[in-house]
């Protein structure tokens, strides 16, 4: 699972859940792999995620000291900046963890790199 | 343009494993090869849908029309499935072909139409997908599923569908306020998967779809 498709996922299917959003991400297990970088694409994607979410994911994957606490303003001038998001979001890969819905503590597990967010038919 | 020509990408993609013991209620028809290349080479040439994109695949399966995207320069692709055997081939086809790009959520789909689409809402630029037909006792699903793709999709859907079910859609269509044409005509060669299926291979006849929100102009 990259940690751009995490910035996504919640919780909000589960009867009761209000907002299930940001999942508590536990990494046991990580990949990285070497995508080519295309800025471009970065900045397209950035209105779409959750920053505090994305500062979340980095200190869960050890590179908060390259992403701000905050997110700063004119990104698309900032192309170093640009280069780390690119890592975290899509060249690390997250193997084996979990994710924890913040509100009624349901686990999905993430297994051989895929997120298992189904849920059983009473929890719906 | 398209970086790969029709039938490299065809060969490319007959590498890619298919359902290992499909499952009849979830019609696991795997997407050919040639038929998922076709698709998607059209997407790419006639409307530039796939290259620098981000394509979200629907009931992806064993991820071929993931995989396609992919090799038609996507820069990212997430896949949703339901099916873990499916999604442990899936999985399979990535590390074996080494594609670093491609992602895989374990879920089900009506569940994002059902509960509320939750973050994913207009996520994606271009939606690629070969839904359920819905003859397994489960009609409309095709419908659910492009419902579920409307929501998701900031850009155009592309679906496959039986032609005999063009009128009907064109009329959901309508209702939903959504653009709808049918871009191809394929001929869906469908191996013989199931016991079932008395004869060796059959033809069926599917349209290639592609939608746009009803402001846009198709």
């Amino acid at each position: 699972m990259k940690l751009s498709t995490y910035n996504f996922l919640t919780s909000m299917a589960i009867k009761g859940v209000k907002v299930g959003y940001p999942l508590k991400l536990t990494i046991n297990k990580k990949d990285v792999v070497e995508t080519e970088f295309n800025p471009t694409f970065v900045e397209r994607l950035l209105p779409k995620l959750d920053w505090s979410a994305v500062y979340g994911a980095a200190q869960v994957a050890e590179l908060a000291d390259d992403i701000p606490a905050v997110q700063p303003e004119n990104i698309a001038e900032n192309e170093l900046l640009l280069q780390k998001l690119h890592h975290l979001l899509f060249e690390v890969d997250v193997i084996e963890g979990q994710l924890e819905c913040p509100e009624t503590g349901r686990v999905f597990p993430i297994a051989d790199g895929i997120p298992n967010m189904l849920l059983n038919e009473d929890e719906v | 343009m398209a970086r790969l020509k029709l039938n490299k990408l065809e060969e490319y993609l007959s590498s890619v494993d298919g359902f290992e013991k499909p499952k009849i209620l979830l019609e696991q028809y795997p997407t050919p090869p040639h038929i998922a290349a076709c698709m998607v080479h059209h997407i790419q040439t006639q409307h530039e849908d796939i290259e620098g994109k981000l394509v979200g695949d629907l009931g992806c399966g064993c991820g071929m029309l993931s995989i396609a995207s992919h090799l038609l320069g996507a820069d990212l692709t997430i896949g949703f499935e339901i099916d873990g055997d499916a999604i442990d081939v899936f999985r399979g086809n990535i590390d074996d072909m080494e594609l670093p790009n491609v992602d895989c959520v374990r879920t089900d789909v009506l569940q994002l139409q059902t509960e509320g689409i939750g973050r994913w809402g207009k996520v994606f630029d271009t939606i690629v997908m070969n839904p359920p037909f819905g003859t397994k006792h489960n009609a409309g699903i095709d419908m659910q599923f492009l419902e579920v793709g409307l929501a998701l999709a900031s850009g155009a859907v592309y679906s496959l569908h039986k032609t005999s079910t063009r009128d009907y859609i064109q009329k959901r269509c309508h209702k939903w306020n959504v653009k709808g044409k049918v871009v191809a005509e394929l001929r869906y060669n469908l191996d013989a998967s199931y016991k079932f299926h008395k004869h060796k291979s059959k033809d069926i006849e599917v349209d290639l779809w592609r939608f746009v929100h009803g402001d846009e102009t198709i």
